[in-house]
């Protein structure tokens, strides 16, 4: 009974709730209990919040009692370890951050829980957002609970690996070139990452500022859309967020894909690595969505092979700057026997960052250093401009963009920690996104090997219901829903 | 020049933080955003914008349709998050122009940014240092920073230009610019070139200038420093050279052979800014009459002398307690003379209706000029009219001949010494009677009393 309770829907949780069939409590408690049966196999969560659910749970039992529950009473979640919780500590994946508690929550999580949520514990992720495996993370792998030997994706690996364990029923992550995406895909969930400027960043320990976004992980369309939805909305505290109502993206999204216009990028569909299993699901769901009475139609991304590139400028000089606080003057890790102030900053990033966060932070100081820059982020900053045009050109010809989310299934863990390039590579299908700021969802669809495919759904700007409304379509015509791995 | 003014606002650049006092207990006005924690952005303060553009617009800048904000990367641990949020190749505003002292200095921009911390170091520097300490109250703070062209030949025109970039920063409201409060900092960049050559010299920067005074003095010494060192074959060093108020020299801070990249970039956290045209045109027509064109009005209108001007001119409230007191009636001259000479060195203002009235009093002998001073304390001071005063006093001024031979004639019984030196001839001695009089009678018209007794006397 109590495995039951982690497979639900928010819709379903919510009406036994309202029924008072369950408790908070008691959705909590299975939580917890599914977490102690796996978590020491799956390694999701880096650390849990038991004050936090204990009085959340307890709040939304009284809220439902009373009969004026918030829409997300007594839903459990988890989020990633970049996003701030006011006294709970949050490190980034990072040594550096040890022991840094918040003395703020970030809007977007402090929304979910102004909606009920109840707050289970913080999940692994790649350092700093940096990476595609969860390797990354200063702390342990997270393993992918379809396939324990193998990588959960990442950065937000953490996240993603909770929803598909059944350790959480919707997750928070971050995508700055497919972090939310990728995972999702790799793990067989849900994840959805929205427009820049869709959700606040404030609290969400940046990686790169134009490019990063907070979204979430769910085990189906309609619960990643009344998340996003409920964390969305003009953000006083971040200058970025839009002031668009974040019920729009809810709109209309269940109509169906009956006379849309599915845009299939050749540069996306061919891409260099695509792994045959992983080309003949993409295959069987553009079939399904033509079935379900969408237009298949060939449209073109011609500057798709520069964005890698690109990304690989502006999200490091970014970080680069953003990365600079973390001088162990003030909080976090500080190596403060250093005979100086140059030597107390070189140690305390010697040891604080590992060495992909070092490695981007050097990437992107270079780019940025009088002489280069010019030559790298001014011209990335061009690349990232042409690539908005071939997308602004594509949804020219149709309403959504659809392809992998990644060119391979989860790979074996170690597979690439030598090889930062295939590494980058896992992003090649999503960053485009990020460059153009445009809101994306990978839905699971099917497996290869037995290892979950992720269909990418992309939309315009502000087109979230565009992209929900394709994904649902696509998981009603194709029963698809996501499964809870049993993992052992 | 370099000149960074903190315009008047409520709360920090970025944050809601209030802006502290100097003497405010350390990291007393601090939140997230200006400490550096990590996850927060920031949100440009409106006030700070407003402030600028008008700051701005009072110099004839042109205002470019888009203006950005940008990071200056370096590491040091007053500035919390690795970088400081300033404006690079977008400023908020460039090419206007300030009159000094009837010579056009041209601006070359005028943008906005963040102050740093402050480090108190236990010992001189902080690589030397015990200990150090660090206070970020005045992180955050907004700063405008007003560049001139290189069009200030002297120590003397560029202290006038100082002061006149404070006079009109605070005619228009944008700025206390106290520089003993820090709210302003010229930071000079000088360099000398023979006369005639049309290039100029290596260029030194000044910093830690705390005075329009010192500004002139390190101005000064940093020409002659440079001058003995080019005349000795040596070559100036472009730096930055710190000011030393105690040893009144330049010292050597930092050499640009080791300057930092800065490494800037767009701050990708604020985006863009797209100033609206009739928000700038408002701000334009809500300017109050600039100090140059006033001066000139005062002077035209007045024919007041030049230095007279220099000082009401140099103050928007005693420029409007002149015109107020003469628009009340009372003669332009007296006016100026007791505003150059009474009521701006005492700070304190009276309304220019009182002013009028007591200008009025003195002018027309009712009294002297003496009481009028006392009187002009007491109605600052009490808000009451000088006319109520001295009638409450009984300080009118007796210029009553009958009244005062009375008196002339016991002072001169009183003081036989004075009155035979003046009768010998010794005229001067008469002023000791003179005074023996307004101490008896202090009403008294020093005029009309020196008439009488030296009618008693011949």
């Amino acid at each position: 009974m109590t495995d039951d309770l982690t497979q639900l829907t928010i819709k379903d949780a919510s009406r036994l709730l309202r029924l008072g069939s369950i408790s908070a409590a008691d959705l909590v408690t299975a939580h917890v209990q599914r977490i102690e049966r796996l978590d020491e196999h799956v390694k999701a969560f880096l650390r849990f919040t038991p004050e936090l659910w204990e009085r959340q749970a307890n709040e939304a039992d009284r809220r439902i009692r009373q009969g004026d529950a918030p829409p997300l009473a007594g839903i459990p979640i988890a989020v990633k370890d970049v996003l701030c919780v006011r006294g709970v500590e949050t490190t980034a994946g990072s040594q550096i951050l040890k022991g840094f508690k918040p003395p703020y929550t970030a809007t977007a999580v402090a929304r979910l829980f102004a909606a009920g949520a109840v707050m289970l514990g913080v999940t692994n992720c790649d350092e700093f957002a940096m990476g595609s495996s969860t390797e990354n993370s200063s702390y342990f792998p997270t393993r992918n609970p379809w396939d324990l030997e193998r990588v959960p994706g990442g950065s937000s690996g953490g996240s993603a690996a909770a929803v598909a364990a059944g350790e959480a029923m919707i997750s928070l992550g971050t995508d700055t070139g497919g972090s939310i995406r990728q995972p999702a895909a790799l793990c067989g969930v849900v994840g959805m990452k929205p427009t820049y400027g869709r959700v606040s960043r404030y609290g969400l320990i940046a990686f790169a500022s134009s490019l990063d976004q907070i979204g979430p992980f769910a085990r189906n369309v309609d619960d990643a859309a009344i998340t996003l939805s409920l964390m969305s909305g003009l953000d006083p505290l971040d200058a970025t967020s839009s002031d668009r109502a974040g019920m729009e993206v809810l709109n209309n999204f269940g109509a169906g894909v009956k006379g849309m216009r599915l845009g299939v990028p050749r540069e996306y569909y061919d891409v260099k690595g695509i792994e045959p299993g992983v080309k003949a699901a993409i295959d069987a769901a553009l079939f399904i969505l033509r079935q379900a009475g969408a237009e298949i139609v060939d449209v073109s991304l011609p500057h798709t092979d520069y964005g890698l590139a690109a990304y690989y400028i502006i999200a490091p000089a970014e970080c680069s700057s953003n990365l600079a606080r973390f001088d162990g003057v003030r909080y976090g890790m500080s190596e403060v026997d250093a005979p100086n102030i140059t030597e107390q900053y070189l140690e305390t990033r010697r040891k604080g960052f590992g060495a992909e966060v070092r490695r981007r932070v050097m990437l992107g100081t270079y780019a940025l250093s009088s002489g280069y820059y010019d030559a790298y982020y001014l011209k990335a900053q061009k690349v990232r401009t042409l690539i908005k045009r071939d997308f602004d050109e594509a949804f020219k010809k149709c309403d959504a963009i659809v392809s992998a989310t990644s060119p391979t299934v989860a790979f074996p863990i170690g597979s690439k920690t030598q090889d930062p390039l295939s590494m980058y590579l896992c992003d090649v299908l999503t960053l485009g996104g990020n460059l153009a700021g445009l809101p994306g969802i990978s839905v699971p669809c099917g497996t290869s090997d037995g290892l979950p495919v992720g269909l990418q759904v992309l939309g315009p700007q502000w087109g979230e219901n565009v992209v929900l409304r394709v994904a649902r379509a696509y998981e009603e015509a194709s029963e698809m829903k996501a499964q809870v791995a049993e993992v052992v | 020049m370099e000149v960074h003014v903190q315009p008047r606002t409520r709360s920090k650049m970025f944050c809601g933080c209030a802006i502290g006092e100097l003497g405010d207990a350390p990291n007393s006005h601090v939140c997230e955003v200006c400490l550096g924690l990590p996850g927060v952005l920031p949100v440009p303060n409106k006030a700070a914008v407003e402030a600028c553009l008008k700051t701005a617009l009072a110099l004839g800048c042109e205002i470019p349709r888009h203006t950005k904000f940008d990071r200056k990367n370096y590491m040091y641990p007053d500035l919390p998050k690795g970088y400081q949020i300033s404006q690079y190749d977008l400023p908020m505003s460039v090419n206007g122009e300030l009159e000094v002292g009837g010579r056009k200095v041209r601006i070359r921009r005028v943008h906005l940014e963040e102050d740093t911390g402050k480090l108190i170091h236990a010992g001189d520097k902080l690589h030397k240092a015990w200990e150090s300490y660090v206070d970020l109250n005045r992180a955050g703070v907004p700063l405008m920073e007003i560049v001139s062209e290189p069009d200030l030949h002297s120590a003397d025109e560029a202290r006038e230009y100082a002061v006149e970039l404070r006079t009109l920063l605070r005619t228009i409201g944008a700025s206390e610019a106290e520089m003993e409060k820090g709210q302003m900092r010229a930071e000079p960049n000088i360099s000398i070139r023979r006369e005639g050559s049309k290039e100029l010299g290596v260029k030194t920067e000044l910093k830690n200038i705390n005075s329009f005074r010192a500004l002139h003095r390190a101005i000064l010494f940093e020409v002659e420093r440079q001058k003995q060192l080019l005349e000795s074959g040596d070559p100036v060093v472009q730096e930055t050279r710190g000011w030393s108020e105690a040893e009144q020299r330049t010292f050597s801070q930092r050499s640009k052979e080791f300057a930092e990249d800065y490494r800037y970039f767009p701050e990708p956290d604020i985006p863009p800014l797209e100033l609206d045209r009739p928000w700038i045109e408002d701000l334009r027509s809500a300017l109050p009459e600039l100090p140059g064109p006033r001066r000139g009005r005062l002077v035209a209108e007045h024919g007041l002398p030049p230095s007279d001007m220099a000082v009401i001119g140099a103050d928007r409230e005693l420029a409007d307690l002149f015109e107020g007191a003469v628009a009340a009636g009372a003669p332009a001259k007296q006016v100026a003379n007791w505003i150059v000479g009474e009521v701006a060195p005492s700070g304190k203002l009276p309304s220019a209706q009182n002013l009028a009235e007591l200008v009025k009093l003195v002018t027309d002998r009712s009294i002297t000029r003496e009481q009028g001073r006392e009187v002009l304390v007491e109605s600052v001071e009490t808000g009451r009219t000088p006319a109520e005063i001295v009638a409450e006093h009984g300080h009118r001024q007796v210029s009553d001949e009958g009244e005062l031979e009375v008196i002339a004639a016991a002072v001169i019984d009183a003081n036989p010494k004075a009155a035979a030196d003046y009768r010998s001839g010794k005229k001067q001695a008469i002023n000791v009677l003179i005074r023996d009089m307004t101490n008896r009678m202090p009403q008294a018209n020093r005029q009309v009393a020196g008439e009488v007794l030296a009618k008693l006397l011949d």
